[in-house]
């Protein structure tokens, strides 16, 4: 059918596509804490201990539990099974709401205190016009 | 079988075909961007800026879809002998480099009303940050080698390098914690964009996709011209 060369290039390639996604991968693998963008409240929970390097916590924002205070917000991150209270004093995105999504940069306290240094917004999968939420709020 | 392409046979579609697109083009685009930017709703969370959207979306996948066409003919190019492929690949790339960099642009904007951030170093944007860096060698590839046979070889090596990354790309909002969201369009579940979003959202890409076709038959036209002027009658 096809030529010896024909077949040896192919495996050539197969081969190189092997090795190189099994090298990518077992980078990745090793690489785990870094590439993840934010840690959520059940993992920090599971640090052995708190270091004072800049992390990133991430979760939702707990409903209810924004506090206005003079210079002072106040928050609570919850991934449902654990929570951290948040501590920030700063710039606000708009989209920072209860009962959604929040990515905090800063620094643990210890493992139910984060102080926040700059907050982002997490957005979520759903997209819909304001009237479909709203129909979708009453039902 | 791929051999035996005439250059004249396929000169006179390609030297024909691109006013024919390029209306298509226009008429598809003015349809898309009149239904993203006009009729389509605002977003129950992000209003207007959810109209980033209808350009990132589809740049993004134009881009994801041209490096595997480019992958894919390469590879075959390289196991099979077809020099044809590789012209097709070289005339594919820099479109699809164009629409990665739009598409990294777009989310950027799009990033700091929504995130509060420019950039954000998680796995899916730089996954695609990487994909543009890979388009960048593949054409540089083709540019720094005289040499045919050899160009072939280096750019079947930096696709095939760069594929790897491209399903990295897909699941890194599923691996990994990210700031970027998870896919709203799936197709074996339901989606979780509106339809009234959805339709903007593929007329956007069927025009995308027809001006990476208008740009790759005007470069392998060129391709075909330098061809001949060679005095080669074989592909």
């Amino acid at each position: 059918m096809y030529g010896r060369k024909v077949k040896l290039r192919f495996f050539f390639v197969l081969i190189i596509l092997f090795i190189l996604s099994l090298s990518v991968f077992l980078i990745l693998k090793s690489l785990k804490d870094n590439v993840v963008y934010f840690k959520s409240p059940t993992e920090v929970k599971a640090l052995a201990e708190i270091n004072k390097k800049k992390i990133r916590i991430g979760g939702m924002v707990k409903n209810d539990s924004i506090l206005m205070k003079e210079k002072e917000l106040n928050f609570i991150v919850t991934d449902f099974k654990n929570e951290i209270n948040v501590v920030y004093s700063g710039l606000i995105p708009n989209l920072f709401s209860e009962g959604k999504g929040v990515v905090a940069e800063g620094f643990l306290k210890d493992k139910s205190l984060f102080l926040a240094t700059k907050i982002l917004a997490k957005h979520d999968e759903n997209y819909m016009p304001p009237e479909v939420k709203s129909a979708l709020e009453e039902k | 079988m791929f051999k035996y392409f005439e250059p004249n046979k396929i000169f006179s579609i390609t030297s024909k075909a691109p006013k024919y697109v390029l209306l298509l083009f226009i008429i598809i685009l003015s349809i898309g961007l009149t239904e993203a930017l006009i009729f389509s709703p605002e977003d129950y969370k992000q209003s207007q800026s959810v109209r980033i959207m209808y350009v990132h979306v589809p740049a993004a996948w134009t881009c994801l879809g041209i490096f595997s066409i480019i992958t894919f003919l390469s590879t075959t190019g390289y196991i099979f002998k077809i020099r044809n492929f590789f012209l097709i690949s070289k005339s594919l790339a820099p479109s699809g480099f164009v629409f990665n960099i739009i598409a990294l642009v777009t989310g950027s904007i799009w990033g700091k009303p929504t995130w509060g951030t420019w950039w954000a170093w998680d796995a899916r944007i730089t996954s695609m940050l990487i994909l543009a860096l890979f388009y960048i060698l593949y054409l540089i590839a083709w540019r720094i080698y005289d040499d045919n046979d050899k160009a072939f070889k280096a750019t079947s090596f930096i696709t095939i390098l760069g594929i790897i990354n491209v399903p990295i790309i897909k699941y890194s909002v599923d691996w990994w914690n990210t700031l970027h969201q998870p896919a709203s369009i799936n197709i074996l579940s339901k989606s979780s964009i509106h339809l009234s979003m959805l339709y903007p959202l593929l007329i956007m890409t069927a025009a995308f996709a027809l001006f990476s076709l208008l740009i790759f038959l005007m470069k392998y036209n060129t391709e075909l011209i330098k061809i001949k002027n060679k005095g080669l009658d074989r592909l």
